[in-house]
């Protein structure tokens, strides 16, 4: 074993990290998503396809959806939410661990979709219920979509600190990138 | 057999009172048949060995218009033996319509008269189940009729876009 009482600077170089504790948490919990197995409709087809071999989203952490909302920390609403599904949606969010995160895929998850309308029994937009993260726009969104929205989803949980809520420094990291003055 | 000699044996059997043939302009015809006998004409259509309409391919509501007062039941039966097939049409009030079930006769007829029931509102006497099948348990109305009003709120939830 190595005597640590004269350590010289070359051994910190090599050995030893310095980070935040906000920096380290961002890192372990947007590397390692782990999806609940929630589809609603079609958009929950393109989902499987977004996490099956050929788009792979385990390249990105979020590859394996687990089958109970307590040991997931990632719920993507893919599909569209009907009035009765709302009240189910609201109790699987409230049972996953925090933190927790929310994507709405699609059309219908997002604004009620083509059943703006006349869908007596569809629910116009998933966040009258539960806070959404991001939002992927399509009917049904492509793979690749699915995945900027985890990609996008990810950038947002490394802007998070413990001081408080996301949305903050990623605002204010957006407005900078609109106005680099 | 052909509409038209369903339609015989149908006066031939119940009589010609109510029981009258519509739809010359449509490309189906139909029979029109008074709300009280449709269980009594459904089992001579199922019973009848030269009948014997074994599947009932479709049954459903009609809200045609809001300034009527009358509302329509379809029912599509089909013989799988026979090959020849007839529409059955009846008209219920829309204050508080009712019917008997066709359960017993065809098992499919459960989960279509629930349909009914759940969005239209007509009440199937019999039913061995008669609950909603689509919305849920505590919703108010049945949305497809004309006179239909959404609620602006559903257990706290906000429902028009």
């Amino acid at each position: 074993m190595k005597d640590i009482s004269n350590l010289s600077n070359e051994d910190f170089d090599k050995n030893l990290i310095v980070t935040s504790i906000d920096a380290v948490a961002n890192w372990a919990r947007s590397s390692a998503l782990w999806p609940m197995t929630f589809g609603l409709a079609c958009c929950a087809i393109e989902f499987m396809a977004t996490a099956a071999s050929n788009y792979d989203l385990d390249r990105f952490g979020a590859g394996v959806p687990r089958a109970t909302p307590r040991q997931s920390d990632l719920i993507i609403i893919s599909g569209t939410v009907t009035m009765k599904m709302a009240t189910r949606v609201i109790r699987l969010y409230e049972q996953m661990a925090e933190p927790k995160y929310v994507i709405s895929m699609g059309s219908c998850a997002t604004s009620g979709g083509p059943y703006w309308q006349h869908g007596y029994h569809v629910l116009k937009g998933v966040d009258r219920v539960i806070p959404v993260d991001v939002y992927v726009p399509g009917c049904p969104p492509r793979p690749e979509a699915v995945i900027e929205g985890l990609l996008k989803l990810q950038e947002k949980i490394r802007l998070q600190t413990t001081e408080g809520p996301p949305t903050i420094p990623f605002l204010r990291k957006l407005l900078r990138k609109k106005n680099p003055a | 057999m052909t509409t038209n000699e369903i339609l015989k044996r149908l006066q031939s059997e119940f009589g010609d009172d109510g029981i009258v043939l519509d739809g010359a302009e449509t490309l189906d015809q139909f029979v029109i048949v008074p709300s009280t006998e449709v269980v009594p004409i459904c089992e001579f259509l199922y019973h009848e060995p030269d009948l014997f309409f074994d599947s009932l391919s479709c049954l459903s509501g009609v809200d045609h218009s809001s300034d009527s007062d009358s509302m329509e039941v379809v029912y599509h039966l089909r013989s799988m033996v026979h090959i020849h097939q007839v529409i059955i049409k009846t008209i219920v009030p829309k204050e508080s319509p009712r019917l008997f079930t066709v359960e017993h006769l065809w098992k499919a007829a459960n989960w279509h008269e629930r349909e009914i029931y759940d969005l239209y509102g007509v009440v199937f006497d019999n039913h061995s189940d008669l609950r909603r099948i689509l919305l849920p348990d505590d919703w108010q109305g049945h949305p497809m009729r004309k006179d239909y009003q959404e609620p602006d709120m559903y257990r706290g939830i906000k429902v028009p876009y």
